[in-house]
């Protein structure tokens, strides 16, 4: 039997095993939300901005693994979902994004809300499709899947025109799907693993640096187990958190611009580096001429083009972290296999002794609250067990380091391309992949309001996540560079007219608290976490001019740490 | 690559957004209709040449890639050339050009020979830079196709 585009779509999302969809409608996709209304297999969620659809549906993405799905409009629902697109791309998370075209008939020609949405997005995306013949509907669907979820994963964005949607064919939806010019590999070299395992042997002073990678391909399991068989001490990126529970003793901490001591000279004094994962971004390895200068390098990663682009390495893997892992872990479970001891016990007390330089302390005996307060605090009343999303600026950095992550998928943020905005969407979309979890919004009052519209969302859809709000009154990150590099000229990072949030969560029908005092800190947010069934706005007035330390300058090597 | 709209986009498009130079692009389809053949001529260190090929790679459209430079290849680019001729010592000039650079005169007027000619891009080049007093009208050239030498194919 013939059944519409429309249809099509609707089942194509039902078979994949798609069980919620973030969008927003508008006049090229209403034959697809008319399709959507006559079903209750596919559960849609409306958001009030398409940018937030796509960072839901990301969050959502991130926590569970499962690919995150999005339908938006043509014109202007694809442009406002580029961020997001974007957003998705720089981490590798597996997006399929809907974007709903003119007629074919009028391509081109400057239509109503026609824009170029597969050209828009090229550059943003893992790939796109734009489906022209609704004979290929259903495989360019399938298609979408199988790049967005294997390999590197990423966005895939699927333009299709309205008059496709209203076409009738035979729906058939192929089982698999095969690319001739697509085929990711899986497992690494053997030779080029033992190599980096007799490496391994050989190190006096090694050093495990692990990234998203390990998140994304669940090689938490792998890894914990390696590390704790080498004894070798691991650091991770803001990107990686999680991976390798941050209680452990092994764990020094997140490395990077604003990455803990032992960890950014464990780097710099390394003999033998084992990158996981991970990509070697500039936030990570400072200048790269002076990155680990001593160091004989191994990296492991499914995407080829990630190995030496930045950093020359000694001992390249291509695969797939956990297929590589797991291969190791045979090897070193093997009798021949040995790590140099005394020198591992030497290397542990220089690490030990870094550490007790206790990079992280603050002062809170203060009468303002202190960020770091509120994020440990939060810790501690969750007991370590939350999903945490935050936005972007300093209470992004101060919620990697003082809240301890035991567990992979817990810690959502924007790491790759820094977006604003990106905290509270990607909230709802762990929300509703897993309703019974406390789910917290770390925030700042500057990207709060990038996408503040989306408390009304949560509010149609009963999704009770909390918001921490570390009220600085500063876009305190700018802030904090202005104060260090422009000799404290504050350009345009002051806000004035901030809005009243309690009054403001009040009004959406949340219930909203102010906290101003130190000791109100931890009976607020346990009175917070204890309600169940609808957001709370926490709005904490904090210090206005802390900052956010350690701090590799940009261009500075990772040995050259601003502490306090 | 896959003989597609937008699969030329998305590796001029890659050159870039990566801040990589084209000096050359060809582009058509093959024996199979569902694959076009692009060669793409770039310069670089060997990192950047190592990237480029990783991450054109990448690209979903592009289905097998080879550095023609790293085993014994053949060059040819094609250029067709107008040139001012007036006078008869001109033409006598120009015919002269052609024989030794084996280029063939394709069309003529009254005021100009056009020639055709293949060869590496520095035989062109040199033929351009030895024309002396000769006039040059326009000048096009089609960017360098290769292929391997011997029994070598770039096949799926
Ligand atoms: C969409 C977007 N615009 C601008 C920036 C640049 N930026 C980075 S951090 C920051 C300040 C964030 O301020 P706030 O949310 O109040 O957090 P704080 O740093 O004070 O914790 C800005 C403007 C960005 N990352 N994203």
């Amino acid at each position: 039997m013939e059944i519409t585009g429309a249809e099509i779509f609707v089942r194509c999302l039902e078979d994949e095993g798609v069980d919620c969809l973030f969008g927003y409608p508008g006049g090229a996709v209403l034959h697809i939300y008319d399709a959507l209304y006559r079903q209750d297999k596919v559960k849609h969620f409306l958001v009030r901005h398409e940018q937030a659809a796509t960072h839901a549906a990301d969050g959502y993405a991130r926590a569970t693994g499962k690919p995150g799905v999005v339908l938006v409009t043509s014109g202007p629902g694809a442009t406002n979902a580029v961020t997001g697109i974007a957003t998705a791309h720089l981490d590798s998370i597996p997006l399929v994004v809907f974007t709903g075209q003119v007629p074919t008939s009028l391509i081109g020609n400057d239509a109503f809300q026609e824009v170029d949405s597969v050209g828009i997005t090229r550059p943003c995306v893992k790939h796109n499709f734009l489906v022209k013949d609704i004979k290929d509907l259903a495989t360019t669907i399938k298609k979408a899947f199988y790049v967005a979820t294997t390999g590197r994963p990423g966005p895939v964005v699927v333009d299709i025109p309205k008059d496709v949607t209203a076409q009738r064919a035979e729906y058939h939806y192929p089982a698999e799907v095969s690319l001739r010019s697509y085929n990711p590999v899986v497992k690494g070299h053997i030779g080029q693993i033992r190599r980096a395992v007799k490496l391994m042997a050989q190190a006096k002073r090694p050093m495990l640096y692990t990234g998203g990678g390990v998140v994304l391909d669940n090689a938490s399991e792998e890894l914990t187990e390696l590390t704790r068989l080498l004894n070798f001490p691991i650091t991770e990126t803001l990107m990686g958190l999680g991976a390798y529970p941050a209680t452990d003793k092994q764990f020094v901490g997140m490395l990077g611009m604003h990455g803990t001591y032992e960890a950014n000279l464990g780097m710099h004094n390394c003999d033998v580096l084992v990158a996981i994962g991970a990509r070697f971004d500039d936030r990570v390895t400072g200048n790269i001429e002076k990155f680990c200068p001593t160091a004989k390098i191994i990296h492991i990663d499914i995407d080829p083009a990630s190995i030496s682009k930045n950093v020359k390495v000694d001992v390249p893997i291509v695969g797939s972290v956990r297929a590589v892992l797991k291969d190791m872990l045979k090897l070193v479970r093997g009798s021949s296999f040995k790590t140099d001891e005394a020198a591992l016990a030497e290397w542990w007390k220089q690490i030990e002794e870094w550490r007790s330089m206790d990079c992280l302390k603050y002062d809170s005996s203060g009468p303002v609250i202190k960020p770091q307060m509120v994020v440990e605090k939060l810790y501690q009343v969750t007991n370590g067990e939350a999903f945490v999303t935050s936005d972007v600026g300093q209470h992004q950095m101060w919620a990697a380091q003082y809240y301890k992550f035991d567990q992979p998928r817990r810690w959502i943020n924007s790491g790759g391309l820094g977006t604003m905005g990106f905290g509270m969407p990607a909230a709802m979309g762990v929300q509703l992949a897993y309703p019974d979890a406390t789910v917290a919004c770390i925030t700042g009052e500057g990207s709060i309001q990038m996408n503040i519209q989306e408390l009304s969302t949560l509010k149609q859809y009963g999704l009770p996540i909390k918001v921490i709000t570390l009220n600085n009154g500063y876009l305190g990150m700018v802030r904090q560079w202005q104060e260090f590099f422009y000799d404290k000229r504050y350009a345009m990072s002051y806000m004035e007219s901030l809005p009243d949030f309690v009054k403001l969560a009040e009004s959406y029908g949340h219930a909203g608290i102010r906290v101003e005092k130190p000791s109100d800190v931890e009976g607020a947010l346990k009175e917070a976490m204890s309600v169940r069934d609808r957001v709370v706005f926490m709005d904490f007035i904090t210090d206005k001019e802390e900052n956010v330390y350690p701090m590799i300058p940009a261009g500075a090597g990772q040995n050259e740490m601003i502490l306090v | 690559m896959e003989n597609e709209a937008g699969a030329l986009s998305r590796v001029a498009g890659l050159f870039s957004a990566r801040g990589y130079n084209i000096e050359s692009l060809t582009v058509a389809p093959t024996i199979d209709p569902s694959l076009s053949r692009m060669t793409l001529v770039t310069s670089g260190t060997e990192q950047i040449i190592e990237q480029i090929t990783k991450q054109l790679n990448k690209l979903v459209d592009i289905v097998r890639l080879q550095d023609m430079t790293e085993g014994e290849h053949l060059e040819r680019e094609l250029m067709l050339v107008k040139l001012r001729v007036s006078n008869h010592q001109e033409r006598e000039e120009v015919k002269r050009f052609a024989d030794i650079f084996r280029g063939r005169i394709i069309d003529v007027s009254d005021l100009s020979y056009t020639l055709e000619l293949t060869g590496s891009s520095s035989k062109l080049d040199a033929f351009v830079g030895n024309l002396g007093n000769i006039q040059v009208m326009e000048l096009v050239r089609s960017g360098v196709i290769g292929i391997a030498r011997g029994d070598k194919i770039l096949n799926l």
